[in-house]
């Protein structure tokens, strides 16, 4: 036996659930589907929200959605009202959705058929953050009766999103809901953020938002021809 | 709690490695942990000792270097360390600064074996 010594390894924790990610993304890519994954506390309103934009939507869009869940399938009932195709991913005592159970979810789904995919996220703004799940889009959302300062509370999370999103916009006067406090917090944790101010029952916001997505998809779909367009 | 999926990996990771240079024991796996990774280290280090048990790992010791999150100050034009991760500004200029360089890793940089 020799004196201990030190090895190098340089290894990534995460690297298996990044290179199914990676190779999700790929697959997304190459059907022209756009990703948006929704991540936020319990109670905040992702399905709510959710099932709106899937219902708007419907009409102009491909949609699709999947759901994560730890024990119910009451999500995906809810999101299925609106028509889109619709699968629950159940994860049993996991508190967040991986890139693989993302591929499992997708395997017999014909993902050429889509423009959109959204995915719910379990709900909670600790344990989704490390996991890539080869989306184009995080959305965090936030309610108007969580408090303000939960982007301090949470700035991982928030800091890993790409937009905020403030729901149920319908009840921030009865909240005392200081706008101006909860933006000052986000851009904090995540300088630049794109945040909208959403609310399922007056429909603020909802098709700003859906105008959003369309502008989103249609760079990235510019942005993958032009890549192509230079390798070709 | 990801604490203890992560602690899984970190211990899979390090069983891989510690075969791959034909270690008859490992002392020590460093990981560093970046202060934007999402994982709480005393969390992580609970999960690790059960992760671990019942594994060659059994007796190992996690040691784990916090990283700060770095970023680029684009007004100062210089890499920054910040002191909070609940305010992404310069420290010099007060500015924004919304490129983060590092502070996300979560990396098993380094096996302590006996060989």
């Amino acid at each position: 036996m020799t004196e201990p010594r030190l090895v190098e390894v340089r290894k990534n924790v995460l690297n298996k659930n990044d290179a199914v990610a990676r190779a999700l993304r790929e697959r997304f890519h190459e059907a022209g589907v756009f990703v948006i994954s929704l991540v936020s506390s319990p109670g905040s309103g992702k399905t709510a929200f959710l099932e709106k934009v899937l219902t708007v939507m419907q009409s102009r869009y491909r949609v699709g959605a999947l759901v994560g869940d730890l024990a119910t399938a009451n999500d995906a009932a809810r999101l299925a009202r609106s028509q889109a195709p619709v699968k629950q991913i159940t994860t049993g005592t996991l508190c967040h959705l991986e890139a693989a159970m993302v591929d499992s979810a997708i395997r017999d789904w014909n993902l050429s058929e889509l423009d959109f995919l959204f995915i719910e996220n379990v709900g909670n703004l600790v344990c989704p953050s490390s996991y890539d799940l080869g989306e184009n889009l995080r959305l965090v959302l936030m309610s108007v009766t969580e408090g303000e300062d939960k982007p301090l509370k949470y700035p991982t999370i928030f800091n890993s999103a790409d937009v905020a999103l403030i729901t149920k916009m319908d009840l921030a006067a009865a909240a005392e809901f200081n706008e101006e406090a909860a933006y000052q917090n986000i851009q904090a944790v995540r300088p630049g953020m794109r945040i909208l101010n959403v609310s399922v029952r007056t429909e603020q916001g909802v098709s700003e938002f859906i105008a959003y997505l369309q502008q989103q998809r249609t760079s990235h779909v510019a942005s993958i021809a032009q890549k192509n367009g230079l390798s070709s | 709690m990801h604490e203890l999926s992560i602690a899984m990996s970190i211990v899979e990771i390090a069983q891989e490695e510690a075969t791959r240079c034909g270690a008859l024991e490992v002392i020590a796996v460093h990981l560093k942990l970046g202060a934007l990774s999402g994982v709480m280290e005393d969390a992580l280090r609970s999960s690790y000792e059960m992760a671990a048990y019942d594994t060659p790992l059994k007796n190992s010791e996690l040691l784990v270097e916090q990283v700060p999150v770095k970023v680029y100050c684009a007004t100062c034009c210089e890499e920054q360390s910040l002191p909070s991760i609940q305010d992404l500004a310069c420290p010099q200029c007060g500015g924004p600064t919304p490129q983060v360089l590092s502070g996300r890793e979560i990396e098993v940089f380094a096996l302590e074996i006996t060989q």
